[in-house]
């Protein structure tokens, strides 16, 4: 298990410097910062300064690795669109709230998402796996923004039980949250349907009736577990792709977190603020993918040996 | 088996499963006597209904297609299919057990053995504390003669080989002392050698316990070694049962008959009865007389209009055709 581990953290470092050449050299390709972003007609000493400061002195390699050693420090210099404050700062600011959120859709998705599926499992055929299948349409299929616009419209329109937008008070996080979760919930609820179906129809379950445990029992112990592993590679994305600030929903909501600075970063051409946010992004995913591996291994005993798992 | 008494009686079992392609007939009007501490094979071809008729036993028949439509299982005394999901579910794995037919599938991959094993004692006898349970569970393997079992209690199955699943499932079947083991063919999916010493083992554990046995198999091999009676299943039907001497020396029904001619040599697995002519019939629609009659060397007009009843040609032996005195 130690082992296994380790080999996984060794994989996530070695992934995210090759992201953070990309980061590097993408923001370089598109030419000299100092002549995209500095005042024209500077004075030698004045660009000497500029250089210095954003860090762009000697050669690309050696600029690379000052830009790596830096970011491992958490330091990607100043952003551009506020001089006086660093990107991290900026970014800072902005990402528990994109937390907030993320985690408020993750834990929706969660819990709707996955009993929805091993119910539909346990009871198909019944009216219910039909509603929930319907669920899964949907949710699989209407688009972000107008699914926002149409929660806002009724319910801080019409009804006015909610904030428009922004972040005040416990009831502004419902109405983004609940569409930031509707993608996921759907997603879940299909692949836990199914590897529920295929785990119900085995020999293993018919021997844990055979044993006299109650269906409900061998549905959410005996079932759920062995059938959990396959859907979870999946929840890993969906819940980074959340957790680290979902654009459009902040966009619709105002919400001011990552993925609304995001947005602001790149029409500013804040090129500190986005490589910095594209490291920590990546960082969480990495971190995401370990903790998933080391669930993986949590819910599958043939995978902490290091033996082969037939899918 | 020498006291003959009755532990199980089944009675016009009949258990259908309907489908989009029509209704299966896979058990249709089952009924036999199982006595404590004997063994009753039940031999049959492949789809003959063995599994529907073992899983309508304990009914645990694949939902929502299968309905059991009518009959009585008395389990000592208590018709176990006018019971409630609920009470029926106390008795599974208490007082009717069963062995699945493929160890390998038979395991959760997922929990350690101690797990599944102390599960099993636990549901029936939810005040004992853990260590009681623990020393049921190792006093369950001890019976299945695991050696070593403390170490095994926390290997998960696929760490197992074959043999030693098996004597799990095995444990866990007897481990909260039931009337009844049903073993669906529990060693079609092991070799040779391991599938003899299961044979015995269950025997042993037999000795020791006094559970009556029923072991489906399609191997007549099998039957000689390890049963004391036989029912011989076509189409859904039992067709023919006695014990198991009488039946070998003195079968009165084509279709045994054909099965003991076609039982391929010892050394040789066969999953099939090649020499049988003619292949099972659907169990969708069957005609009106004996199933057996489009293949039967004997058949006559009234084979195919009339279905024969069992009746009885021996003590304990009864068969289940019109033209039986002339088989031989
Ligand atoms: N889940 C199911 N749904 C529909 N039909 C089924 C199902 N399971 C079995 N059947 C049908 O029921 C009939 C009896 O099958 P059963 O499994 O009892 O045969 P069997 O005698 O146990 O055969 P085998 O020796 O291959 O195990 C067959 O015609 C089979 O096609
Ligand atoms: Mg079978």
């Amino acid at each position: 298990m130690g082992r296994y581990v380790l080999l996984n953290v060794i994989r996530g470092i070695l992934t995210l410097l090759a992201i953070s050449v990309i980061v590097f050299f993408l923001a370089r390709l598109t030419g000299d910062p100092i002549d995209v972003l500095g005042p024209e007609n500077m004075a030698p000493i004045d660009e000497q300064a500029l250089r210095d400061k954003w860090g762009l002195n000697g050669s690309l390699v050696e600029q690379y690795f000052a830009f790596l050693g830096n970011a491992v420090r958490g330091d990607f210099g100043p952003s551009f669109k506020y001089p006086d404050e660093s990107a991290t700062s900026v970014i800072a600011d902005r990402i528990p709230r994109s937390l907030q959120l993320g985690l408020a859709g993750v834990l929706l998705t969660v819990l709707i998402g996955i009993p929805l599926g091993v119910l539909a499992a346990a009871r198909r055929g019944s009216w219910y796996d039909r509603v929930a299948k319907g669920i899964a349409l949907f949710g699989q299929s209407v688009p972000e923004f107008w699914l926002a616009i149409m929660l806002v419209w009724v319910f801080a329109v019409q009804l006015g039980v909610v904030r428009t937008s922004g972040r005040a008070g416990w009831s502004s996080i419902v109405l983004p949250s609940i569409v930031m979760a509707v993608f996921g919930i759907a997603a879940l609820l299909r692949l836990f349907r199914s590897s529920m179906l295929d785990t119900l129809g085995s020999e293993y379950v018919k021997l844990a009736r055979l044993k006299g445990l109650p269906r409900s029992r061998v549905v959410w112990k005996h079932a759920l577990k062995p059938a959990a592993s396959g859907p979870l590679t999946f929840f890993a994305t969906i819940a980074v792709r959340l957790l680290t600030g979902a654009t459009v929903v902040e966009i619709v909501f105002a919400w001011p977190g990552a993925g609304l600075l995001a947005y602001e970063a790149a029409n500013a051409r804040d090129f500190p603020v986005v490589q910095a946010l594209a490291m920590i992004t990546s960082t969480a995913i990495v971190v995401m993918n370990l903790l998933v591996d080391i669930l993986y291994a949590y819910l599958d005993p043939r995978v902490r040996l290091g033996q082969k798992v037939m899918a | 088996m020498s006291t003959m008494e009755p532990v199980l009686t089944v009675d016009g079992l009949r258990t259908h499963l309907f489908t989009r392609w029509g209704t299966t007939r896979a058990v249709d009007g089952v009924s036999f006597t199982l006595h404590r501490g004997e063994t009753l094979g039940i031999v049959g071809e492949s789809g003959s209904g063995k599994s529907m008729l073992a899983l309508s036993l304990v009914r645990l028949t694949p939902e929502p297609a299968a309905r059991i439509l009518a009959g009585s299982v008395v389990l000592d005394g208590t018709d176990l299919l006018t019971l409630s999901e609920k009470r029926m579910r106390k008795l599974r794995g208490s007082a009717i057990s069963m062995i699945l037919q493929d160890p390998h599938q038979s395991l959760n991959p997922v929990f350690t053995v101690g797990n599944q094993l102390a599960e099993a004692v636990h549901v029936h006898r939810p005040e004992l504390a853990a260590a009681a349970v623990r020393e049921r569970v190792l006093d369950g393997l001890r019976k299945v003669r695991m050696p070593a079992p403390e170490r095994r209690l926390r290997d998960y199955p696929h760490e197992l080989s074959g043999g030693m699943k098996q004597r799990i499932v095995g444990a866990m079947a007897i481990s909260a002392d039931p009337r009844v083991l049903i073993a669906d063919e529990p060693t079609t999916a092991l070799d040779v050698t391991t599938q003899q010493r299961y044979l015995r083992l269950l025997r042993e554990i037999q000795r020791e316990t006094g559970v009556a046995i029923i072991l489906i198999t399609h191997d007549f091999g099998v039957v000689a070694e390890a049963c004391d009676r036989v029912a011989v299943m076509y189409a859904g039907r039992i067709v023919e049962q006695g014990p198991v001497r009488e039946i070998f020396d003195r079968p009165r029904h084509p279709y045994t008959r054909a099965l003991l001619d076609s039982r391929p040599r010892r050394d040789v697995r066969l999953d099939r009865l090649p020499s049988i002519e003619g292949s099972p019939p659907s169990l969708v629609d069957p005609p009106p007389g004996c199933r057996f009659a489009p293949r039967c060397r004997l058949a006559a007009e009234r084979c195919t209009a009339e279905y024969p009843e069992l009746t009885a040609v021996a003590p304990g032996h009864e068969t289940a055709c019109w033209r039986w005195e002339e088989v031989s």
